[in-house]
């Protein structure tokens, strides 16, 4: 029987295991809207904004690890989701993202609402498709999840012009989809492998520097097993963060502009490094030319183009980081060889001097709220174990720093892009997506207010975050950078005219609170976990003169950071 | 260096600007970019020619790679290969230069494929270096109009760029 392109549409993401969708309707998705209204097994949340509806699935895909899937009307509405698929793509987040387009035979013509979606999406998305013929959206949607998902995931955007939906055709979902020119790889070379292992047992000064790619190739308890074997330190960057136990002895912290002394000071001294699943992202290695001058680089990454994008590196691996972990930890069961464990200890008691210069302290006796202190009872009140997504700025540093995440999936931020307003919308997803769970936003005065109108979203569907506001009365990160580099010159870094949150929280139906002494964090803090099923804004008034330390300033090497 | 990367695309709608707006994007440079259907109709092949150091052509020909409608590349300098290049070119041959630009065409192989009393219309194909020697010889003046096909290339012996 012959069903409508709409009717395929939601036949297909039902058979793709798809259970939630974010999105924003409008005329070119009109045919869709309905067909999704006449069926139960799909649920569909309506975001504020077409942004929020991005932002949502990739917090859901992030904690998940599952696709995230958004649909939204073309023109202003996929003009809209861009921020949030940049954003997806900066961190490699499979999204599969549907945008509305004119009927086919108006395409071209400025028709009403018309973009060209193809067009403005194409440096942004792993790969895109029009779809010109109803018996053709099907397969293409099958495409669409097996690219977003497979390999280096990343968003895909699929563009339905609004006619074919309407046109009809058989149903029926391919069970596999195989393309002759995407064949991504999977295990690592093992003559590679085998030699890496070896420069890893060789070494005095090892150092592990993991990234997303062990949160996204779900290898953090492979990683954990590898490091533990070997007793070697271990660093992740803001994306990896969770990827191994932060509680752990072997961690030092994260690495990188806002990294920790110690952190860097390994990196910077090591003389064999091990990176996983990390991009050498210029805010981690700081100036290339003095990037780790003594290591010998293993690089394991899904995507060739990683290796040796920034650093040419020794030993590159092209494979998914579990599988090449195991390999790792297969040849380490069967080898006799064991680490130098004279050096590594001596090695250790050098990582546990620069340690204990306690680089992330601060002043516990302040009368103003040390946004540190916020994160550290945040982390106390949840046990660590709560989701926590963010937005950018120093309060996302200094989540970064202070909330202690021991399992992957757990740390939501936008590392890449870094797209202030990702916070909200971000936990929303994750929220859809652990019912139960403890979910904490950290965001800043400014970012909020971003994307604010989702808090409207929170009511409707009754999502208990709780929103924590660390309050600077200023784009902090921003006065930091002025501060340091344009002596003090604060232009347009100050937030003047700020809502009552409290009231706006509560005129949106939730619960608002602020918090201005130190001496009251923790009992709003518990007081705000405790209301178990509504949204809590907790206003914090910070102290608006903290900067976010250590630092390493932009053309400094790892050894050359600004501390407290 | 000089690098010459012949790619097979599906031939799809919108390839060519994936393969442009990734060369913009990142800054790489495209000094001539052909495209073109093959005898297998749902292949098209590009040619393109680029420089860059090592590592730049590294990350070119990674970049390439990934995206999803390129199928297979090859960079044709990475061995021997033969490269060519079509150029027409039109020249004010006036009353006095008829004899001499006859001479200089027949000297790179060039045919005149086009005559009217003022001028000529050359046809010449060869490697870039040797249309750009062409062009060399002729005093800017006399040049009224130059189209270059830009690179195909193809390598020699049993190496191929097929599926
Ligand atoms: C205000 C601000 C400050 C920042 N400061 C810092 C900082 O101090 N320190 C810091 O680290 N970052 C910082 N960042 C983040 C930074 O911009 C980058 O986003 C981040 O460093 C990149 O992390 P990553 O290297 O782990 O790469 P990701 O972007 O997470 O990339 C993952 C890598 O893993 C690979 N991969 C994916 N899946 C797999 C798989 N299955 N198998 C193998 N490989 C895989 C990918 O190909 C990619 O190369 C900051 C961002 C902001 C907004
Ligand atoms: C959409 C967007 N616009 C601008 C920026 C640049 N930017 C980075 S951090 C920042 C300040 C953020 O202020 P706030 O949310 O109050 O956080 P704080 O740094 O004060 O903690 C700005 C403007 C950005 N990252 N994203
Ligand atoms: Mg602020």
């Amino acid at each position: 029987m012959e069903v409508t392109g709409a009717e395929i549409f939601v036949r297909a993401l039902h058979d793709e295991g798809v259970e939630i969708i974010f999105g924003y309707p409008g005329g070119a998705v009109l045919h869709i809207y309905d067909a999704l209204y006449t069926q139960d097994k799909i649920q569909h949340i309506l975001t504020r904004h077409e942004q929020g509806a991005t932002h949502a699935a990739d917090g859901y895909a992030r904690s998940t690890g599952k696709p995230g899937v958004v649909i939204v009307t073309s023109g202003p509405g996929a003009t809209n989701a861009v921020t949030g698929i940049a954003t997806a793509y900066m961190d490699s987040i499979p999204l599969v993202v549907f945008t509305g387009q004119v009927p086919t035979h108006l395409i071209g013509n400025d028709a009403f609402q018309e973009a060209d979606n193809i067009g403005i999406t194409r440096p942004c998305v792993k790969h895109n498709f029009l779809v010109k013929d109803v018996s053709d959206i099907a397969v293409t949607i099958k495409k669409a999840f097996y690219v977003a998902t497979t390999g280096r995931p990343g968003p895909v955007v699929v563009d339905l012009p609004k006619d074919i939906t309407a046109h009809k055709a058989e149903y029926s979902y391919p069970e596999n989809i195989s393309m002759r020119s995407y064949n991504p790889v999977h295990v690592g070379h093992a003559g590679q492998i085998k030699r890496a292992v070896k420069l890893m047992l060789g070494a005095r000064r090892p150092m592990f520097y993991t990234g997303g790619g062990v949160i996204l190739g779900n290898a953090a308890a492979s990683l954990t097993e590898l490091a533990r074997a070997l007793d070697y330190p271990v660093t992740n960057t803001l994306m990896g963060l969770g990827g191994y136990p932060a509680t752990d002895r072997q961690f030092v912290g994260m690495l990188g502009m806002h990294g920790t002394y110690e952190a860097n000071m390994a990196m910077h001294h090591c003389d064999v490094l091990i990176a996983i699943g990390a991009r050498f992202d210029d805010r981690v290695t700081g100036n290339i030319e003095k990037f780790c001058p003594t290591a010998k680089i293993v690089h394991v990454d899904i995507d060739p183009a990683s290796i040796s994008k920034n650093v040419k590196v020794d030993i590159p691996i092209v494979g998914c980081v579990d599988n090449v972990l195991k390999a790792m930890l297969k040849l380490l069961g069967e080898g006799k060889r064991q680490p130098d464990s004279g050096a590594i200890k001596e090695w250790w008691q050098q990582i546990d001097e620069w340690r204990s210069k306690d680089c992330l302290k601060y002043d516990q006796g302040s009368e103003l709220i040390k946004p540190q202190y916020v994160l550290d009872t945040l982390y106390k009140v949840t046990d660590g174990d709560a989701y926590v997504t963010s937005d950018v700025g120093q309060h996302q540093m200094w989540a970064a720093q202070y909330y202690r995440f021991d399992k992957p999936r757990r740390w939501i931020n936008s590392g890449g892009l870094g797209t202030m307003g990702f916070g909200l919308p971000a936990a929303m997803g994750v929220q859809l997506a652990h019912r139960d769970a403890t979910v904490a936003c950290v965001t800043g005065e400014g970012s909020i207010q971003m994307c604010i109108q989702e808090l409207s979203t929170c009511l409707q569907y009754a999502l208990p975050i709780k929103i924590i506001n660390l309050n600077n009365r200023c784009l902090g990160m921003v006065r930091q950078w002025q501060e340091f580099f344009y002596q003090g010159r604060y232009a347009m870094s100050y937030m003047d005219a700020l809502p009552d949150f409290v009231k706006l929280a509560e005129s949106y139906g939730h619960v608002g609170m602020q918090i201005d002494k130190p001496e009251d964090v923790e009992s709003a803090l518990k007081e705000a976990m405790q209301l178990k099923d509504r949204l809590v804004f907790m206003d914090f008034i910070t102290d608006q003169t903290e900067n976010v330390y250590p630092m390493i300033p932009a053309g400094g090497g790892q050894n050359e950071m600004i501390l407290i | 260096m000089r690098h010459i990367i012949s790619i097979l695309m599906e031939n799809e709608a919108g390839a060519l600007s994936r393969v442009a707006g990734l060369f913009s994007a990142r800054g790489y440079n495209i000094e001539s970019l052909t495209v073109a259907p093959t005898e297998d109709p749902s292949l098209s092949r590009m040619t393109l020619v680029t420089r860059g150091t090592d590592e730049i052509i590294e990350q070119i020909t990674k970049q390439l790679n990934k995206l999803i409608d390129v199928v297979k590349l090859m960079d044709m300098t990475e061995g021997p290969h033969i490269e060519r290049e079509m150029m027409l070119v039109k020249v004010n041959t006036g009353d006095d230069r008829r004899e001499e630009l006859k001479r200089n065409s027949d000297i790179f192989r060039g045919r005149i494929i086009d005559v009217t009393d003022k001028t000529y219309t050359i046809e010449l194909t060869g490697a870039g270096d040797k249309l750009d020697a062409f062009l060399e010889t002729l005093d800017p003046e006399v040049i009224i109009e130059v189209v270059r096909s830009g690179v195909s290339g193809i390598a020699r012996g049993d190496r191929a760029l097929k599926l």
